[in-house]
């Protein structure tokens, strides 16, 4: 009986991912980025958030090696004197919560109504697919924008900032769960038909247990697949909210906020505010989107 | 010699080390000759076939050996060369003519488009040769069905067309792979006359794959017998059918079930690996009630009739139905085994699931030992069928790929009994997979892990889990090869009789229903056309249906023995 270890090494993922160059150096790339961005109040040598740090005499400092760089903020600095490096770490750390907590919730909503629609069918299934079809005719960034905006109506400024983050969260995920409930449910028409659901069935279970303990298993491969590509997305649309400045208010920056700021600054010359938040950002999307192509490819047998 | 196969090795390379397919593989085949290849899945068959064409499924490769055609070395060719042979000097014929033939285009068309390819000719002559040789393979009014598209053809008739695509090239060699597998029977004898009347008209050699014994002694001159990637047998096909000289075609042949008596067993299948040794006194220690009544009904079915919603309107009550069981009777001694025959689509696959309670019946009753299962709530309903389990076609469907074997055993009686029963679960869960000669070690591993027979076995396991006595088995070994068939029908008799279960077994194959059952119903179209005892049934049928039916079961040399060597499982319908 070999050890779970070992047959997890044995896994033909495993060893397809350790065959896939692009596979593991985006991996890694991703994991650095998550644990740097995680270890950011260690890492970083300035708290932005902390107002009374910040010097506004110290406000649109070029990066370190260029003249008039400053040896305390490597990469510069921004229109309120923050330090770039810290300012870039935080803001890639509220970026990577609002994108896994909103991929998180709309992947509950959409397996779980996808579950529903595809395991009960008849008018469940259609009205919570016409939902799901109605809501796939808007942009995603359009359902983002109505979501907050009628926050911005229901609470008054103070609160709406301090609970910014989530309506962001919930915005995204509105837009996101629709693709979670159409791929669940095509998985479970398959799996409906096969004959263990017959049989499980006959054995006189329940349709709540069938589903979770049998159905839910089964269809989950694809959509960890379309989880992680999701992720980079809800980062992206964040920071596209917060660079229209719908997201988060300037006092606690995201990645989004930054670039936005520093898109004032980018024709003065002064590029860096701009450019290293996004440079962050692309990478890490980058990373994660290439690692979910992989995993796309692999868990498909009919590509090997 | 057309064609010779000298000592050709295939193998499939793979993670963990090269699997051989073939291995030092040797045939011959001459002018006007059709050379029958049998075997179980997996033998390597139809490799041989796709070897000889040049299409070997990547990344599968020839390692050694030679293939000539009349002198000429295929081995090792380069594509462009084979491209050229393929079709010109080797047709193909695919098992299912629905799928090798190109939808949107017609007949004709594609018929043409072959031949202008083949002997570059004008597109007029070509049209002109395509409907001769419509009418040559046996197709009425050529010319008028040469615009037809391939779904305008019946089943019989699309093979007939893949079959005049074959030979439009003038080939030396027909290489077909289970061409009358996708069939119904009543068609395959008149596809398969053509095929040997097209071999001895223009001296084609043909190599003919089929896991059918049946099919073989019917066209077959030589036989190829083979196991596991080698060929074990070689010789005349009434040789080989009446006097097989290797251990493996003798146990093969005698895992055949007989149409023409009923026997207690199977003979022992001793050559064939995966056989286990079934426990069974062990079982009957947990068994508290062991055949405790062997007299009495253990299921009455009363004028059932199931009908299926095809078209449902929101507006009107204009919602048309489909009856897939019309006016259905019969009953069930406890401790008997009633069989249900009939071609795909007479419904009966619709009454077991409808006893079990997965349709819902739409007139009639049911009763289960006594107690009605119909007109009842469903809580109720549900409890009475708690001795009721089901054992399914399809192995690999009918089990959870991402449970443990003993998670799937145990799950039924954790269910009956609750959580508190975990370990009472596990034990009977180890215990019956004893039984079922597996062994309790197979417990810790997943579904994929075993092979379709196993799997066969673990689902009988998980039917016998929580002590249920009437068990409902559903075409239970048609996905399977004839040996592990006959590995399994043995093993549920044996259960049957030490445990006194009662079967309600559904099949498509007369000579296992045979074997296996004490009364039979006949279906046609959702109703029962005949009903009697096995024997009587078998020997004096009364109705013209079931009569047809039995003379649809192709004889063999030794009739009076054999019918139906079905060897393999079907491939590529499970």
């Amino acid at each position: 009986m070999p050890t779970s270890l070992s047959r997890l090494l044995d896994h033909d993922l495993v060893h397809s991912f350790t065959r896939s160059r692009v596979a593991v150096v985006s991996a890694l790339v991703a994991v650095t980025i998550v644990l740097v961005s995680a270890l950011a109040p260690v890492l970083s040598p300035q708290d932005p958030f902390d107002l009374m740090s910040l010097d506004l005499m110290d406000s649109n400092l070029p990066p370190a090696w260029e003249a008039g760089g400053d040896q305390r903020y490597v990469l510069g600095t921004d229109d309120q004197g923050r330090d770039m490096l810290s300012a870039t770490l935080y803001g890639l750390r509220i970026s990577l919560i609002i994108g896994v907590l909103s991929v998180a919730l709309s992947l509950v909503v959409g397996v779980t109504l996808g579950l529903i629609s595809g395991y009960l069918g008849g008018w469940i299934d259609t009205i919570i697919m016409r939902i799901a079809d109605v809501q796939l005719s808007f942009p995603a960034i359009l359902i983002a924008l109505i979501v907050d905006g009628a926050f911005r109506i229901l609470l008054d400024k103070e609160w709406h900032d301090r609970a910014a983050i989530y309506v962001i969260i919930l915005a995204i995920a509105a837009s996101g769960w629709v693709q979670y409930a159409r791929t669940v449910r095509s998985s479970v028409l398959s799996e409906k038909g096969k004959e263990y659901i017959e049989a499980a069935r006959i054995i006189g279970l329940g349709p709540v247990t069938i589903m979770i303990r049998h159905i839910l298993p089964n269809v989950m491969g694809p959509v960890f697949v379309v989880a992680t590509l999701h992720i980079a997305m809800a980062i992206i649309i964040e920071a596209t909210l917060s660079f229209l400045g719908l997201g988060l208010p300037p006092t606690t920056p995201s990645l989004g906020t930054l670039i936005r700021t520093g898109n004032e600054y980018l024709f003065s010359g002064d590029w860096w505010i701009t450019i290293f938040p996004g440079a962050a950002l692309m990478i890490f999307s980058l990373s994660v989107n290439l690692f979910g192509d992989w995993l796309r490819d692999a868990l498909n047998p009919k590509l090997l | 010699m057309l064609l010779e196969i000298e000592n050709l090795t295939v193998k499939y390379p793979s993670r963990r080390g090269a699997f051989v397919a073939l291995k030092n593989v040797s045939l011959s085949l001459d002018r006007g000759e059709i050379l029958g290849l049998v075997g179980e899945s997996g033998a390597g068959k139809s490799t041989v076939g796709s070897a000889v064409i040049g299409l070997l499924a990547k990344p599968g490769y020839v390692d050694g050996g030679h293939i000539a055609l009349m002198g000429q070395q295929l081995v090792g060719r380069p594509e462009a060369e084979m491209e050229q042979l393929r079709g010109a000097r080797i047709g193909m014929i695919f098992q299912d003519p629905m799928t090798s033939l190109n939808p949107l285009e017609t007949v004709g068309w594609q018929l043409s488009e072959t031949i202008i390819l083949h002997k570059k000719c004008a597109r007029r002559e070509a049209a002109t040769r395509a409907v001769a040789l419509m009418e040559s393979v046996g197709i009425r009014d050529a010319r008028e069905r040469f615009d037809h598209y391939p779904h305008q053809f019946s089943g019989g008739m699309r093979q007939r067309v893949v079959i005049a695509l074959a030979i439009c090239g003038d080939p030396d060699v027909i290489v077909a792979d289970e061409p009358t597998t996708a069939l119904d029977v009543s068609v395959q004898s008149t596809i398969l006359q053509l095929l040997k009347t097209i071999c001895r008209e223009r001296g084609v050699g043909m190599i003919l794959v089929t896991h059918d014994m049946g099919v073989i002694a019917e066209v077959a001159d030589r036989v190829a017998v083979m196991y596991r990637g080698e060929v074990v047998e070689v010789g005349k096909t009434h040789d080989i059918l009446t006097a097989p000289a290797h251990k493996y075609t003798q146990s093969l042949i005698s895992a055949v079930p007989r149409a023409d008596c009923k026997i207690a067993r199977f003979p022992l299948i001793n050559y064939i690996e995966e056989a286990g040794t079934p426990d069974i006194s062990r079982l009957k220690k947990r068994w508290g009630r062991t055949s405790d009544a062997a007299n009495g009904t253990a299921l009455s079915v009363r004028n059932l009739s199931v009908d299926f919603v095809t078209s449902r309107s929101w507006i009107g009550r204009q919602t048309k139905v489909f009856r897939a069981v019309r006016d259905v009777s019969f009953d069930i001694k406890r401790g008997e085994t009633m069989g249900i025959v009939g071609e795909s689509g007479s419904g009966k696959s619709t009454i077991a699931r409808t006893v079990a309670g997965i349709y819902a019946p739409t007139k009639g009753e049911i009763f289960f030992n006594g107690h009605p299962l119909t007109n009842v709530g469903p809580r109720l309903a549900k409890l009475r069928r708690r001795d009721l389990q089901m054992i399914f076609q399809d192995p690999f469907s009918s089990l959870n790929g991402r449970m443990r074997v003993q998670q799937i055993i145990a799950e039924p009686i954790l269910f009956q009994k609750g959580r508190k029963a975990h370990a009472e679960a596990s034990q009977t869960a180890n215990d019956l997979l004893e039984i079922v000669g597996l062994g309790a070690a197979a417990g810790r591993k997943f579904p994929h892990e075993f092979s379709g027979g196993q799997r066969q076995r673990i689902s009988i396991a998980r039917a016998l889990a929580t002590g249920s006595n009437f068990i409902i088995c559903d075409e239970p070994t048609s996905a399977l090869d004839v040996s592990i068939q006959a590995q399994l029908l043995n093993l549920l008799k044996d259960l049957q009789q030490e445990l006194g279960l009662t079967l309600l077994f559904i099949s498509h194959d007369l000579p296992v229903v045979r074997q296996m059952c004490d009364q039979i119903c006949v279906m046609r179209k959702g109703e029962i056309v005949e009903q009697q005892g096995s024997d009587g049934l078998f020997e004096s049928p009364r109705h013209e249906y079931t009569r047809a039916l039995l003379d649809l079961i192709p004889s063999t040399p030794r009739g009076q023995h054999q019918a139906a060597l079905r060897v393999g499982a079907t491939p590529g319908r499970t």
